[in-house]
């Protein structure tokens, strides 16, 4: 079967989760009616590793996005992962081998408390909401992704970063038996991402630790990953082991890749094109058309002020 | 092979060259192409494309080495089913990937030179396409029409480097073209093509 079967549930245990699993039902018996064996012959497993245990949050009004939400399926096994392949698809099929427990993340730098965090303690402390946000590919698609997760801003005070912490810099694991791909020298390992401190503090800005009500599944980022929603896919680092508070602008592995194509900023700009395709439009998987890109991917009333009097053809 | 043995395996090969495109237009219909079905079409037609100008390349080295001369009766019908692939690879980037937004296309061959260099390949694909026929090769006379067909190294090379551009960062696969082509086109430096040949006479 496609699906595996959901834990049985409680009657005790919450409406949301319910709602949730009920979804997921749904989806399995129109698979089984007959969507067609060819397509499931197709597609690996959606909840390869250890991903898919429901978790509890609350549903903040300000985060719900009135638009429809991208498949549960395309979303879990869609992912641009070089950690894995550099095949979109392969990423559900090998994420297996990620082991999300015990993990821990390192935070350092120019902070007052830095430490070494566990993740089980991380999620203890902060309440998680979901947060359905779009997500723009700096390839030209794009999601719509309910998130489960917390502001950035939350974890990163408690570290109280100091006056020369003007960036925070982010680094997914490195570990070759656990990342096949790392064997090879396709990115720079290891996977480092950067933000400036007001974006990290940007209420926006999400860790997050779970999709459509569930643990993220591995191929997702698991266990924990960052969300800038306003920013292309890539700035949302995956499976984070490192955060450091540092005092200049931090080299992300795709500025070191080609630095003529990935800025340190890349904000979701429809007037600013990659040199080898335009970002006017986009294509929202699940739907043929095509759609106009929104400035900073519909978040301006949020984030355009942390922007003002930059040149933004020149900060891409 | 007597003609009625080639004229047989042209249509054995005619068959399996319409496979990868029946292939795709089962799987768009049954919604089998994956999460981002246009990425797949385009993606794989232009495979199809390079591949069967390699294939046709490779008919010429081939027949020197093995002396099999009747290779050749099948090389028009495979540079036609590149010709073929090529079209829909470039109809669907029109159609479906910029979904007919001309400002698009337009910006995209001007600024973006993968597409340029793509689009200039297929250009250079069409009057090979057209003087296929063997009323053209009368009409033009063996010689200009074998110089004109030479221009498929140049629609080689540049799709191979289309493909090589438009990669984010992993170049396994359009090395592997580029490998390939490369040997094709060593194959035929006179003084390698004179070994060749004398292999398959020994």
């Amino acid at each position: 079967m496609l699906i595996k079967r959901p834990p049985d549930i409680s009657s005790s245990e919450i409406t949301e989760e319910g709602v949730y699993h009920q979804r997921r039902k749904f989806l399995q018996q129109s698979l089984a009616l007959g969507l067609g064996a060819g397509i499931a012959a197709h597609l690996p497993d959606a909840h390869a590793g250890y991903g898919g245990e429901a978790l509890t949050f609350t549903t903040p009004d300000a985060y719900r996005l009135n638009v429809e939400k991208t498949a549960y399926k395309d979303v879990t096994t869609y992912n641009n992962f070089y950690e894995f392949s550099t095949s979109k698809y392969a990423p559900a099929r090998k994420a297996h081998t990620l082991r999300t427990r015990p993990w821990s993340i390192r935070v350092e730098g120019e902070c007052a408390k830095p430490g070494v965090v566990d993740i089980e303690d991380v999620l203890k402390r902060h309440a998680l909401e979901e947060r359905i946000y779009r997500f723009r590919c700096v390839e030209g698609w794009s999601m719509v992704i309910p998130w489960v997760g917390f502001s950035l801003s939350e974890m990163l005070k408690q570290f109280e970063p100091t006056s020369r912490a003007k960036y925070v810099m982010f680094e997914t694991l490195v570990d070759p038996e656990q990342f096949p791909n790392q064997k090879g020298r396709v990115l720079d390992w290891p996977y480092q991402e950067g933000l400036r401190i007001d974006e990290a503090m940007n209420p926006l800005t999400l860790m997050a630790v779970g999709l459509y009500g569930e643990v993220l599944p591995n191929q997702n980022g698991a266990p924990i990953r960052l969300v800038v929603p306003w920013k292309y896919g890539f700035k949302s680092i995956k499976s984070i082991v490192k955060i450091k508070f540092v005092e200049t602008m931090p080299k992300s592995t795709w500025m070191k890749a080609s630095s003529r194509e990935y800025g340190f900023y890349s904000n979701v700009n429809p007037e600013v094109s990659h040199p080898r395709w335009s970002q006017r439009r986009e294509r929202r998987i699940g739907e043929w058309g095509k759609r106009d890109t929104l400035m900073f991917n519909g978040y301006a009333e949020q984030v355009a002020h942390l922007y003002k009097g930059m040149d933004l053809q020149k900060y891409f | 092979m007597s003609p009625k043995g080639v004229g047989y395996l042209k249509v054995v090969i005619f068959c399996l060259s319409l496979f990868p495109a029946a292939n795709l237009l089962q799987g768009a219909l049954s919604n089998a192409l994956g999460t981002n079905p246009v990425e797949t079409l385009i993606r794989d037609t232009g495979d199809w494309a390079l591949r069967f100008l390699l294939i046709g390349l490779a008919l010429t080295p081939l027949r020197n080495l093995t002396g099999q001369a009747q290779l050749m009766r099948f090389r028009r019908m495979l540079g036609l089913f590149a010709f073929f692939y090529a079209f829909i690879h470039l109809s669907i980037y029109i159609g479906l990937d910029k979904y007919l937004y001309w400002d698009d296309i337009l910006e995209d061959i001007i600024k973006r030179p993968f597409i340029t260099i793509g689009m200039l390949a297929f250009l250079c694909l069409v009057p090979l396409a057209v003087t296929s026929t063997n009323g053209m090769i009368r009409r033009l006379g063996g010689r200009r029409w074998q110089k004109l067909h030479k221009s498929v190294y140049f629609i080689a090379i540049a799709g191979v480097i289309h493909f090589m551009m438009l990669v984010k960062k992993d170049l396994t696969e359009p090395l592997l073209y580029a490998f390939v082509l490369l040997l094709l086109l060593l194959a035929r430096v006179p003084s390698i093509k004179r070994v060749t040949q004398r292999t398959a006479k020994a």
